[in-house]
Order: structure tokens, then sequence, then C-alpha cells
């Protein structure tokens, strides 16, 4: 049986991780390699390393810094900030990512999907978006949530899947930073309208909140950020309760 | 003792040079037939896509020299597809060690298989000291059904085969280099062949 997947997130800035509330107030929380080692190490089950201000200042990703981590760890690592082209996606791969994560590029030229699916295979490119809950509609963001685009959640992941998308990392706006739990109802809709792999974000503030996501909206995995950073969740404790709930995780 | 990594236009070649640095082997990475052959192990990592990576393994001859090794040699991933008969994905003809189809996993189920399953099943020298249930790390849309060959097995969807071996030929579905601890074991193993 396919084990849920916990993934920590490394947001990166300057070659730091970092994690904001509402992806605004920025702060340090520690060294990336660092972190990604001690994850490794205490049962996560991936790690994704996303450089929050590469689309921003149109700068590639910090393909010294995946060689760095990727030395150091034994896990599944996706890489993503910055990526809009066949060539940059060949860097973060050869410099030790296993997958690579797209989001503005990917909204600016939808084709890019298309283009890496092809070249490296489906499993290769995740599709990363954020979104916010407006006037009764899931609304599309680009460029780190700056930037609100004409997409439409639903209606851009469909189309993302048909270009050849391996696995979409949503990432609701109205829940990231608020540590009161997943959106559940549309990782709820994905899962059952998508045949490719969902992983949750944003919103993650307790044991409970993974236990709900995994159960109500039967995402494959749930990815969050700052409750492993600050040590307020232990993943390995995190998962014995999985366990315990009947949800299948690697202990 | 020499190591050699097959280089060729598929992804992940890294990572797996990093998981032997780890267990204190300093891999060549190289697609010098030369090299190739006098190494004591070869590996045959992969991430891509099976014809424009079969392409490039015509193209560089590596095709033909492949199926000639006579050392312990360990294909991953999309490297254990192409070291099978052919494979759906693009309709190509691979390298035909293993007299295998690669397929691909039903549209009605989530494809691709992604994240860590459990292995069954397991023999042989490259899974010792691996316990049974152990969770390895999968990525993948095909897969090799189970055979003869099979020298390790999951399950998704249906059973396959996580490991396949043929004489001196080994072959993982799965990403040992990616696989933890458990994984570490296997590439171990591979390394003490």
């Amino acid at each position: 049986m396919l084990a849920k997947r916990i993934i920590p997130c490394l947001d990166i800035n300057n070659g730091q991780t970092v994690k904001g509330i509402e992806f605004e107030n920025l702060k340090n929380v520690g060294d990336p390699v660092e972190l990604g080692k001690f994850y490794s190490d205490n049962g996560a089950d991936e790690l994704v390393f996303l450089d929050i201000t590469a689309s921003h200042e149109k700068r590639k990703t910090l393909a010294d810094l995946v060689k760095k981590i990727a030395r150091k760890i034994n896990i599944p690592f996706t890489v993503g900030g910055g990526i809009s082209s066949l060539e940059d996606a060949d860097m973060i791969l050869s410099a030790g990512a296993d997958k690579i994560s797209v989001n503005s590029a990917a909204i600016n030229n939808p084709e890019l999907i298309q283009q890496i699916a092809e070249k490296f295979g489906s499993q290769f490119i995740v599709l990363a978006i954020d979104a916010k809950f407006e006037n009764e509609k899931w609304i599309v963001y680009k460029n780190g949530g700056r930037i609100k685009t004409g997409l439409e959640l639903f209606t851009w992941t469909k189309q993302a899947e048909s270009l050849g998308c391996g696995e979409i990392l949503f990432t609701s706006m109205n829940h990231d930073g608020t540590k009161n739990g997943f959106a559940l109802e549309p990782l709820k809709w994905l899962t059952e309208n998508l045949n490719i792999p969902v992983i949750a974000s944003g919103g993650a503030g307790s044991i409970q909140d993974f236990e709900e996501v995994f159960k109500y909206a039967n995402v494959e995995a749930a990815l969050a950020a700052s409750v492993f950073h600050y040590k307020e969740i232990e993943i390995s404790k995190l998962k014995q309760r999985l366990d315990k709930k009947n949800i299948p995780v690697r202990i | 003792m020499k190591t050699a990594i097959i280089k060729y236009n598929a992804g992940n070649i890294q990572s797996v040079a990093f998981a032997l640095e780890r267990l204190g082997v300093k891999p060549v990475i190289t697609d010098d037939p030369e090299i190739i052959s006098k190494a004591d192990k070869v590996i045959f990592p992969g991430v891509g896509q099976a014809s424009t990576t079969m392409n490039y393994l015509r193209q560089t001859k590596l095709n033909e020299l492949i199926p000639t090794l006579t050392q312990p040699f360990l294909g991953i991933c999309l490297g254990m597809q192409l070291m099978c008969n052919y494979s759906m994905e693009g309709n190509t003809p691979c390298l035909g060690i293993f007299d295998e189809l690669i397929q691909r996993f039903p549209a009605a189920n989530k494809v691709p298989h992604i994240g860590w399953n459990k292995l069954n099943n397991c023999k042989g020298p490259l899974f010792k000291d691996v316990t049974e249930d152990s969770y390895v790390y999968f990525v993948h849309s095909y897969f090799a059904d189970q055979s003869q060959y099979s020298i390790a097995e999951s399950n998704y969807i249906k059973p396959f085969s996580a490991a396949l071996q043929k004489n001196n030929f080994f072959a993982t579905q799965f990403h040992p280099e990616r696989s933890g601890k458990t994984g570490e074991i296997i590439l171990k193993n591979f390394i003490e062949l």
C-alpha cells in the first residue's frame, strides 16, 4: 500500500530557509542544508525546496545549494522557484534534485509543462499552484502570490493534467500561515477529479489537521513548513498518530 | 574497485553518485565504452522518457555495449525499464536483457505511482538484510509484471516487479538512492557483490 507522505517545505530566500505569514514578514528559520539533513534523519518522506523569491527577482534557483542539500540527504527532493525553461529543469536535475516544480512559468507558458513532460517524463514535473478563495471561486495567483491571474484553480489543474503534469502541489493562500487547518474542500475536489497525486499545502497547525486532510480530502501528501521548522510538530510523533488512525505511513 | 555510472541524457545521475559517496564509493560518471567495460560495477540510473533515452543510447552505441557486460550491473527506475524488451512509453524497443514488457498503469487510477511503498517477496543478494515490508521510494508511470526475473515485488493497483535479476544484471523499479536507510542497505549490497 502506498504510504501517505509528510513533506517539510524549505522556502528559500538568499540561501536561507524562511517562512512567512500569508507570504509576508519573512523570517529566518535556519540553514537549508542542516534542515534538509535533520528532516531526512527524522522521518520526513520527501523535501520540497522552493526558492520563493526566484520568480519575483527573475533569478535562477541556486543550483549549488541544491547540490549541497542533495549530497547530504537520502530521501526524494523537489526543487522549484524560477524554473522557466527546459534548460533550467535540466540544470536543477543535474544538481541532484529528483523532481522540479513550476508555478508562474507554467501560467505564462502552459506548454512548458508539456515540453518538460515529454523530455523528462510526467513524474518529473510538479505543478505548484497558489490560489485564493474570492467571490466563490478559487483564483490562481502567480509570482509568489503577488500577481492575480485570470485562471480558476479547477480549470487550471485539469489543463495541467492534460498537458502531462505529474503531481499538483496546491497552496491555499487563505489558509497558509494561519495554522487553522488545510483547505479541505478544494483539496477533496482535486483528489476526486484528477488522476494525478495531490499534495496539500497551507494551514497545517496541529496533528489533527494532517489526520483530517488525509481522511477527508484523501490527498497523497501533506506539506508544511513552520510547524516543523519551529518543532511544534515532530514528524515521528505525527506519523505514529496517523498510523494509529489507520492512515498508511512509513514508520 | 571502480564503479561506473553510465552517463546519458537522463536525469538523476547526480543523486545516485551522491548516494554512493555517502557509502564511501567515489563513482566515475562516464559514457566511455572502455571505462564502462573495465569497471567492477556498473550503475544505469534514470529519470526520463523511454524513447528519447533509447535514441540517445543508440546514437552512442551504448545499446550494443550494455547487454554484453559481465560485471554486476544495476539499472534503476527508467534504467530498469530500458533493460526490458519493449516499453509502451513512446512504443519503444529497448535493450532486451529481460524478456519483459513495460506497460502503463491503467488511466483510471492515479498515475504516476509516486511515493513510498512496501517490498514483498524479496530474495537474493541485493536484498540481504532487507526486511519484508520495508518501504522504498517509487516514481513511475510504467511497470513490469511479476515474472521469473522478479526478486522483489510491490503492489500498486496490482502486484508488480519492484526488482529484477538475470545473472549479473540487477534492476530496481524504485530509487534506492532516495529510499532512506533501506535504500542504503540495497546499494551497499550491490557494491559488495
